[in-house]
Order: structure tokens, then C-alpha cells, then sequence
């Protein structure tokens, strides 16, 4: 079992003639992931990797019966390109695009309200369900399948290194989602840790987060309410300066409110086993989660 | 993206939000002309740095006669203002803003910023102007009014009155409230701003309400749809090494430690420097090369890091998923010989292909430490700089 992608996941590529969308498609398609259209204006009729290449969301989907789109569309196209694949009632869009205008991805997030599709990222390095599918840009090498521990992460690189240090522990993960390093992202925290309590093969979880917002606060309020499983949690940025954007464009602390402190505690509080040394922290999950 | 005051002002000026009249200055000269041209006293001479508490450091002041004027124009153009946001070091003053005075009847707090939580353009005001609105909201919280707008419908009416009548305004203030808040959301989305703040607004003796300060930050995200705001950036504000390091694309962070460091991807980055602490030494940047940085930019950062007098140390930790570590080994070797590295590195790699990655670092003749792991890497680097 899983959340939000398994071995039945058909996926479209938004952007799959680009650079990075090429490259990527190819690597998902190595690790086993069913992608079936891509879609690149002006571009269709044509083939990628034996893929077919489509003008337009709506015609990729109803000629392949995709269900996913995997965005890597540049940030001055990429509110045209999630509204596109939003509109085509793709159940599920993984956006990886880093640096959309925050007032785009407002204009996304109040747009999505009542629409049927799920949207991951952006500025995330996707999703992943080992041995069954990848959706994103992350090492397929790095997990390991079978669970039984999920992973959410408002970051890329640092969740590799979760990833990894829980494989070295011989700990399996069910899915691994980054929900991405910006202001507002559209989905959070709580949606995922309310799909792994659902999930029967999830027996806990680990949950990475960092400065900026107060995603952490209210998930930690959200587990202390409506989760039963153990959590591991880890924050980045305790020796991060207030006023400077850290890397992600959400990852800045604004006078008290963002901070590491302030999360690490609410963390606390909820009963989240919070692991301070991310050094060690493989070894911490398999004393706290098995 | 952040700009003077003066430049926001000029803004405010274009939408119509009414302000002092008043002009910038570089010099001498030409701050007492922009004074002798209000033709009125007292004026306003104020320190146009990028950091707030200007006041309070004494970067701002009233001046009632001429020789006033000229008093407080050399004591502040060129002074070294210090304020809570510009460090110990403090700031030069190169610019000045001189305007005229205006008689305050009662101080507000404005601003406009976009709510992460609700994803909406949110409002912010309070009869508690010109005060610090960080301890406003913390000790008198029913001081603080906000008004919620949808970026699909934008602003209507409703938030002008819920605006208004929260502070208590009177029916000819709520008139000038509601075109200033409608002209400053048209400024805000025009420009993909990512704060406009005003502190205070002041109601006058004669019942105007006028921006005696104004602050503009914009979204770094979305400059590349708004090429104008480039002429605005005031490079002398900026950190020289993050001006350099900008320039290839880095993602560079000046702090006071000694340990230098460079990593892929911002999270790591950031837990990066806090495990760098946790081992008892202290992180002399952030550095983030980049999810999949290449070899000229892991040779760049080495440059960066260098010119940072304090690094005693480097920490390289890199997580290769799509950067393959044979690659960056090889990056890392090259780099090192190019720049003459002669500082001790302590290289610590995972991801794919690592093993490759680590006989090149093994078999090049460089000053290279490598680590098993996190733990082993920030505990060989901390032992090094102690």
C-alpha cells in the first residue's frame, strides 16, 4: 500500500521535450514509471523516448488515460500549465518547477478549491512509491520498497539524506513525498500525515520540515488531534538569520514567527519524537518508529 | 528584492498615495536645495538605508530653523547608522531624503502582505502606528485589524470598510483610506510585491492622511516579468560576497562563523549549518550550489568561501542524486587545483556513484578529507577549526 501513487499511476509530462523534463523522463521511466503522453505545445505528433508528445493536456489524457501530470514547465508558464492539467481533471499534478511568483501559485491555490485534482509542489522533488512509481527527480536508488514508514519533506536534498540513512537502517518507506520549499504549496503537511494514517501499511512516520510559516505549528496540532501512529520529526534551520530567505523561497523567519524553536516545541508538545541531530537520525527512527 | 524609501515613495506617488513633498539626495548641496525648494519649516532629514529602526539609531530628524538644517544634514550623510537589522557593523548613509515636516494628528500602521496560510493578499492595520508592529501584535493583539482578499476577485469595498471602521476613522478619513487601500493593491499586484508597509500613516491637523514612511519589497520570483525594478537595486545595500555570488547563480548567505560550507539543495544547506553547530563550531555561510550543482559552480563556491577571511575550515556535504559524485569529484579536484586551495576540506558524498567519487578524492594529491558520513564529516571538520 501507498499514498497518492502506486504501480497503477499513469503519468504525463508536462514540459517532457525540455532539458530537464526530457532527462527526468527518462530516469522514470528507468525506475519503472508508467509514463504514457508528455505534452509540450506546438510539439505534438512528435515522439520522446517512444512517448508520445500531445498539444494539450485535455487530448494527452483522453488518447492515454493518464491520471497524473509531472510538471517541469519554466515559473513564467507554469500557472498556465498546472490551471491546464487543473482543468483537464488530472486527479493528480506534481509541480517540480523552483521560483513561480508567489501571487501565481495564490491564484492556483484559490483555484483549486472545489476542482477534483491534488497538487504537489511546486518547487519539490516529487513522489515517489518504491518499486512501484516516481514521480519526480529524486535517486530512485536510494529507497527502499516495502515500507513501513512514510516520508514528507518540505525539501529535496535533505530528504534524499532521511531516505537514505532509514534504507541503511534496513528501514523500508511506503512513500516519500516533498511538498516543496515555497510559501504556498499545494498540499501540506496535514493531507499527508492524514494519508499515511490512513494507510494500513504505514505503521509511522517521518515528517522533515524547516523555517518560515507555520505548516509544522498546525500539523503538530493536526497529529495531536487525528494521529495515532509514531512520528519522527526533524526541522532545518535552527541557526538560520531572521529576515533572510534561506535557499526556499518559503524558508525565511519574519520577526517571531517561523522559527525553528517555535516548531521544534510545538512538535514537542504534540508528542512527535523531534530528532535534533540530523547525524543520527536513521538510527533515532529505528529506535522510535519499529 | 527590497528598495529606499525614497524609491517607494516614488511609487506611492504614481498610484496616488499622498505623501510629504520632498526629494532624495546625494550630497551637500543638493540637500539644502531640496530644503530651500520646500520653502516651508520644519523639514525631515532621513538616512535612506535598506534596514528599519532608522529612528532610533538616530538616522531621522526634524529640523526648525536653517542652521538646524545644515546641522543635520552633515551629521547624518555619511554617518555610520547602526540599527537592530544592520548588525553591529551598522551602514553607511549615502542618500538622504529630505521633505517636509507635517503636523501629526494621529499615527497609523498599514501594510499589505500575502498570507501563506490562506493564500490571500492580506491587510494589516492599527490605530497603533509607528510603533514596532512585531510588539504591537504581541502584547495588544485587539490592536490589530485585517482585512482578507482573494487574488481571484481582488479588493472590494467590504475590506475598505472593514479597514476603516476598525480604526475608527472619520467618514472624510475612510473616503482617503479606501482610494489609498484600492491604489495600494493595484501597486502591490502590478508589481508582484511581496510586502508594502506604511509606518505610521498619519492623519494631519487639517484631516489628511499622508505616508510618512514607506516600505516596498518585491518577489525575487517574479522580477522576471518586471525588467524596471532592475534600476531600482541599490548594490552598496548588499552583502559584497552575496553580490558576487549571485552572479553565478549561488545561493550565498554571509554568517559569522568559521566554518565554510557548501552544499546542494537548501534544506540540507540549512541542516547543514545546524549540525555544523550541534558538533560545537559555528557555520561561516549558507551556500546552497544547487540540486544539480556542476563543477564550475562547485569551483565558484570555492571562491566565495575563500574571500571570507574568517573560514578556517571547509565542509563540502553533498548528496548526489541527479550530480553524479564521480563528477563532482572530478569538479572538486580541478577546482581545488585552479584556486590553490590551502585550507583543509572535509569532503563528505553520497548518492550515486559514490564509491568512484571517493577513490578520485583518495587519489588526488590535494589537502582532501573524506568522511563516511554526516556525523563523521562535522566531527572531522569541528576538530579542525577548534
Amino acid at each position: 500500500m501507498s499514498i497518492f501513487v502506486d504501480k497503477y499511476t499513469r503519468v504525463l509530462v508536462q514540459g517532457i521535450t525540455g532539458k530537464e523534463g526530457q532527462f527526468h523522463t527518462r530516469q522514470c521511466v528507468t525506475y519503472g514509471t508508467k509514463v504514457v503522453a508528455g505534452v509540450t505545445p506546438g510539439k505534438g505528433g512528435q515522439e520522446i523516448e517512444g512517448i508520445p508528445v500531445f498539444n494539450t493536456v485535455k487530448s494527452a489524457a483522453f488518447e492515454t488515460g493518464a491520471n497524473c501530470s509531472l510538471v517541469f514547465v519554466p515559473p513564467a508558464f507554469a500557472k498556465d500549465a498546472i490551471i491546464e492539467a487543473i482543468e483537464a481533471n488530472i486527479p493528480l499534478v506534481v509541480a517540480i518547477t523552483e521560483g513561480i511568483p508567489v501571487l501565481d501559485m495564490m491564484k492556483i491555490k484559490n483555484y483549486l478549491k472545489g476542482k477534483q485534482t491534488r497538487l504537489i509542489g511546486p518547487n519539490c522533488p516529487g513522489i515517489i512509491t518504491p518499486g512501484e512509481c516516481k514521480v519526480g527527480i529524486m535517486p530512485g536508488i536510494i529507497h527502499k520498497e516495502g515500507g513501513p514508514i512514510g516520508v514528507v519533506s518540505r525539501s529535496g536534498t535533505l530528504t534524499y539524506e532521511v531516505v537514505h540513512q532509514l534504507t541503511k537502517q534496513g528501514i523500508g518507506q511506503t512513500t516519500c513525498i516533498g511538498i516543496g520549499g515555497d510559501p504556498v504549496n499545494g498540499t501540506n503537511f496535514i493531507d499527508c500525515l492524514d494519508a499515511f494514517e490512513k494507510d494500513p501499511a504505514t505503521k509511522g512516520i517521518v515528517m522533515v520540515g524547516e523555517i518560515g510559516g507555520s505548516a509544522e505549528e498546525e500539523a503538530a496540532q493536526f497529529i495531536k488531534d487525528s494521529v495515532t501512529k509514531p512520528i519522527v520529526g526533524f526541522i532545518a534551520g535552527i541557526t538560520a538569520p531572521p529576515g533572510r530567505r534561506m535557499g526556499h523561497a518559503g524558508a525565511i523567519i519574519s520577526g517571531n514567527s517561523g522559527t525553528a524553536s517555535a516548531k521544534i516545541s510545538a512538535m514537542k508538545q504534540a508528542g512527535i519524537h523531534v530528532c535534533e541531530n540530523l547525524g543520527i537520525l536513521g538510527e533515532f527512527c529505528s529506535k522510535v518508529l519499529l | 528584492m527590497k528598495i529606499h524609501e525614497y524609491q517607494a515613495k516614488e511609487f506611492f506617488k504614481r498610484y496616488g498615495i499622498p505623501i510629504p513633498e520632498g526629494a532624495p539626495a546625494l550630497d551637500y548641496e543638493e540637500a539644502l536645495r531640496i530644503s530651500d525648494s520646500i520653502g516651508s519649516l520644519p523639514v525631515v532629514v532621513k538616512a535612506q538605508i535598506h534596514a528599519g529602526g532608522r529612528g532610533k539609531g538616530g538616522g531621522v530628524k526634524l529640523a526648525h530653523s536653517l542652521d538646524e538644517v545644515r546641522g543635520v544634514i552633515s551629521q547624518i550623510l555619511g554617518m555610520k547608522l547602526i540599527t537592530h537589522q544592520t548588525g553591529k557593523e551598522g551602514k553607511i548613509v549615502n542618500k538622504l531624503l529630505i521633505e517636509q515636516g507635517v503636523k501629526i494628528k494621529k499615527e497609523l500602521y498599514l501594510s499589505i502582505i500575502p498570507d501563506r496560510e490562506t493564500a490571500k493578499i492580506v491587510i494589516i492595520a492599527s490605530e497603533a502606528g509607528g510603533m514596532d508592529i512585531e510588539e504591537v501584535a504581541l502584547n495588544t493583539p485587539d490592536k490589530i485589524i485585517k482585512s482578507y482578499i482573494s487574488p481571484l476577485i481582488g479588493i472590494e469595498a467590504f475590506n475598505c470598510r472593514e479597514i476603516g471602521f476598525g480604526l475608527n476613522l472619520s467618514p472624510s478619513c475612510m473616503k482617503q483610506m479606501s482610494s489609498i487601500l484600492t491604489n495600494l493593491y493595484r501597486l502591490f499586484i502590478d508589481y508582484d510585491c511581496s510586502l508594502i508597509e506604511i509606518n505610521p500613516l498619519i492623519i494631519t491637523d487639517t484631516d489628511s492622511l499622508v505616508a510618512l514612511d514607506a516600505k516596498i519589497n518585491f518577489d525575487d520570483n517574479a522580477l522576471f516579468r518586471h525588467k524596471d525594478l532592475f534600476n531600482y537595486r541599490d548594490i552598496d545595500e548588499e552583502e559584497p560576497l552575496e553580490v558576487e555570488a549571485s552572479k553565478y547563480n549561488l545561493n550565498y548567505i554571509k554568517m559569522d562563523g568559521n566554518v565554510g560550507n557548501m552544499v546542494n539543495g537548501a534544506g540540507l544547506a540549512m541542516a547543514t549549518m545546524d549540525i555544523i553547530k550541534l558538533a560545537g563550531a559555528s557555520p561561516a555561510n549558507f551556500l546552497d550550489v544547487g540540486g544539480g550543482a556542476s563543477a564550475e559552480m562547485v569551483e565558484n563556491g570555492f571562491k566565495i568561501i575563500l574571500s571570507d577571511k574568517n573560514v578556517k575550515g571547509i565542509f563540502i556535504n553533498i548528496f548526489g542524486g541527479i550530480l553524479r559524485c564521480d563528477v563532482l569529484a572530478k569538479g572538486l579536484v580541478q577546482a581545488a587545483k585552479n584556486i590553490k586551495l590551502n585550507l583543509p576540506v572535509v569532503i563528505r558524498m553520497e548518492g550515486t556513484n559514490v564509491e568512484e567519487g571517493r577513490t578520485i578524492l583518495r587519489e588526488s594529491d590535494l589537502n582532501l578529507i573524506s568522511a563516511l558520513d554526516l556525523q563523521d564529516a562535522v566531527q572531522k571538520v569541528a576538530e579542525i577549526v577548534k
